[in-house]
């Protein structure tokens, strides 16, 4: 259950980009608060900066003004070294397109993470394996993404992205390229690691209905701006 | 990430794309080869070069000579103004001489000039007394029959262009004998008691000689292609070779400093007109000769003509190796554009890695490692390569030599410097090559890199 200190703070976010000459303000003066361990749904049409957001929160992309905290943690002032160090132990991030490496093995793809944190490498195998057993994967772990469903392939994403502990998981539109039966099941599964390793999540994503279902709060951005948060379990807003 | 990840990952990576990976290493393989081959031809052929002056006794020999020698027409050369008397050169000068460092051995030079029978027929030549070591100075290598049984052997070995001039099946040679007509010095104590009537006059000294002619068989035992006596201080090439201990028991006249060849001088000590200091190798020569000239004789050597011949061959690997070089510049290319590629293709791989926390160090490492194997894999095979090149250039040579009835050579030679310097060179060039994409890769913005299709 979340509790009062925020594990992400945004505060008057912004990110403007220039195209063709012209100033986009792809996030706009945002101010957000993530509780520890909440399930937040950010929601919003095509170009409303919810990925843009989500990518400044992840340290994939800098910051044009403002200020994000994670976990205390203040994400503008860190070095592109630090940044690299922040994305490895805190966040864990899943795609829309799983972006799984094709030409690796599952086990090699989840094991990569390891690799990029300097893991000792005796320790790895069973970190590995305890990540495809948390996704219930662990009777493919010698085959390639390609001979995967496409759900399967999202949760050999979602293992990727925790085999490291992160506090942090950022989804983005991870149920964009799943049917959704499939979809629903890979939310359940959110839900269910949420609440078995206490982490924070923060989904992108256009589907409402999933989001309402199980999200525990809404935040709705359109133009670059928040527009309205909606709490959906009685939490604090 | 840690450098057994990288090079794990970087391994991987290039297997994946296994044929252009491959083709880029083979373009670095031959550009080493090339290189390769170019050098160790240049090399080989310095070696070869090294090889017959170092037979030739050119370019490991001091000539040392007393200060009061005659030279060119006769004329004393003195030193200006040095008041003591020079120094003779005597026994105890040759042992000081075989106790200096790196000296192989200290030798009288015998050379004259003389007639020989052969099937009664006279032939006029140079003979030169050889000492025992030449055997293993590589100039008797593939000689026809073998060197001299003993130091003392009444036994010659001929320049093969005398032994032509005897007989033109030169082979037929071994084993027969031929008739050395030589002049006899016999020396006079003093003008007093002259032990010969047909003495000469005795000279300032007070010692004198008689010349008295004198004959003596000896066994041709081998015909010899090089000319193992080319050397200087006396009269041009010797073309009749015997042991140098038969040569100076002869006591034969030689023309060349006449005045001071061996012979017994008042104080029962002999003295020699000169002494061929022999150094171990031609890099040492030049500072022997300064100890010899401190000792107070006077030393000479071809030095000066072999250090222009290490500057010419320098020169010359310089340039084999710039040609070598170009085709080593088109595989650099090579390598730019696999790895310039591999980012267009693994553009979005690139921005995966850095969304999972690899920092644009790993990435810039991972692409310079892909570089340096290919550099690493591409020396090796260039380096077998290129000395397979230097094989086939020699065997082809030899092959046209032995048609022209010539003796085969090494032509290329690929030392271990070489080995080493290649595949060094090769990995740097690599590197090099890695740098613009190892870097372009690193700087990847992983959020363009992520939305790449």
């Amino acid at each position: 259950m979340p509790t009062a200190a925020p594990a992400i703070r945004l505060d008057r976010v912004s990110r403007h980009y220039t195209m063709g000459g012209t100033s986009v303000r792809a996030v706009d003066e945002l101010s957000l608060s993530v509780a520890n361990n909440e399930f937040l749904a950010l929601l919003g049409s095509s170009g409303s900066g919810k990925s843009t957001l989500l990518n400044l929160i992840a340290g994939l992309d800098r910051l044009t003004s403002g200020s994000i905290f994670a976990h205390g943690q203040d994400i503008a002032s860190l070095s592109s070294l630090e940044l690299a160090r922040y994305r490895s132990k805190t966040i864990g991030m899943i795609f829309q397109s799983f972006n799984l490496l094709p030409r690796m093995t599952l086990e090699e793809n989840i094991e990569l993470p390891l690799r990029l944190a300097e893991v000792d490498r005796a320790e790895r195998p069973a970190r590995v394996r305890e990540a495809l057993e948390r996704v219930r994967l662990t009777h493919r772990l010698g085959h390639r993404p390609t001979e995967l469903s496409g759900g399967e392939q999202q949760r050999v994403a979602i293992a990727r992205a925790l085999v490291n502990r992160p506090k942090i998981l950022l989804a983005d539109e991870p149920t964009g390229n799943l049917d959704s039966a499939t979809g629903e099941a890979i939310l359940n599964l959110l839900r269910e690691l949420r609440s078995q390793l206490g982490m924070t999540i923060v989904m992108v994503t256009h589907e409402r209905p999933l989001a309402e279902a199980f999200a525990d709060r809404l935040a709705i951005m359109g133009d670059g701006k928040l527009l309205r948060t909606t709490s959906l379990k009685g939490l604090p807003q | 990430m840690k450098p057994r990840d990288l090079t794990d990952l970087a391994l991987r990576n290039l297997r994946e794309s296994i044929l252009r990976n491959a083709l880029t290493t083979l373009g670095v393989a031959v550009g080493v080869a090339s290189l390769v081959a170019m050098l160790s031809l240049g090399v080989g052929l310095q070696q070869l070069a090294a090889k017959r002056l170092s037979e030739s006794g050119l370019f490991d020999t001091i000539l040392v000579t007393p200060k009061n020698a005659f030279r060119g027409m006769g004329r004393p050369q003195r030193e200006p103004d040095s008041g003591k008397p020079p120094r003779v050169l005597d026994d105890d000068a040759r042992k000081e001489l075989e106790k200096l460092p790196n000296v192989i051995e200290v030798y009288p030079q015998v050379r004259f000039f003389t007639e020989v029978r052969f099937n009664n027929k006279p032939y006029a030549t140079v003979v030169a007394g050889m000492p025992d070591s030449s055997r293993n100075s590589g100039s008797f290598d593939g000689m026809q029959g073998k060197f001299f049984s003993s130091t003392t052997a009444n036994e010659a070995i001929l320049q093969i262009e005398f032994a032509k001039d005897l007989s033109e099946k030169t082979s037929s040679l071994i084993g027969q004998d031929l008739v050395l007509r030589y002049a006899e010095r016999q020396s006079l104590p003093s003008a007093s008691s002259n032990a010969h009537p047909s003495a000469n006059p005795p000279d300032t000294s007070g010692g004198g000689f008689s010349v008295v002619a004198k004959e003596l068989r000896l066994k041709i035992v081998g015909i010899v292609e090089t000319e193992p006596a080319a050397g200087y201080g006396g009269y041009g090439n010797a073309r009749l070779l015997m042991p140098l201990l038969t040569a100076s028991t002869l006591r034969a006249a030689q023309v060349n400093d006449l005045r001071d060849i061996v012979r017994d001088s008042n104080s029962g000590k002999t003295t020699y007109a000169s002494l061929s200091v022999r150094a171990k190798s031609p890099s040492q020569v030049e500072a022997l000769e300064t100890s010899i000239k401190k000792m107070g004789f006077n030393a000479f050597s071809l030095l000066d003509a072999s250090k222009s011949l290490r500057t010419f061959f320098t020169v010359f690997d310089s340039l084999l190796g710039i040609f070598g070089c170009l085709a080593l510049a088109v595989a650099t290319l090579g390598i730019v554009n696999t790895l310039v590629m591999a980012i267009l293709e693994r553009r979005r791989e690139i921005g995966v890695l850095k969304a999972l926390g690899a920092a644009d160090s790993d990435v810039q490492q991972l692409f310079f490692i892909e570089a340096g194997v290919m550099g690493f894999f591409g020396g090796i095979f260039g380096v077998l390569l290129g000395w397979l090149l230097g094989r086939v250039v020699t065997f082809g040579t030899n092959v046209y030599l032995q048609r022209q009835n010539l003796n085969p050579i090494e032509l290329s030679s690929v030392p271990l410097w070489l080995v080493a310097s290649a595949l060094i060179f090769a990995i740097l060039v690599s590197l090099a090559a890695g740098l613009y994409p190892a870097s372009r890769a690193a700087k990847l913005n992983p959020v363009d890199a992520l939305r790449y299709e």
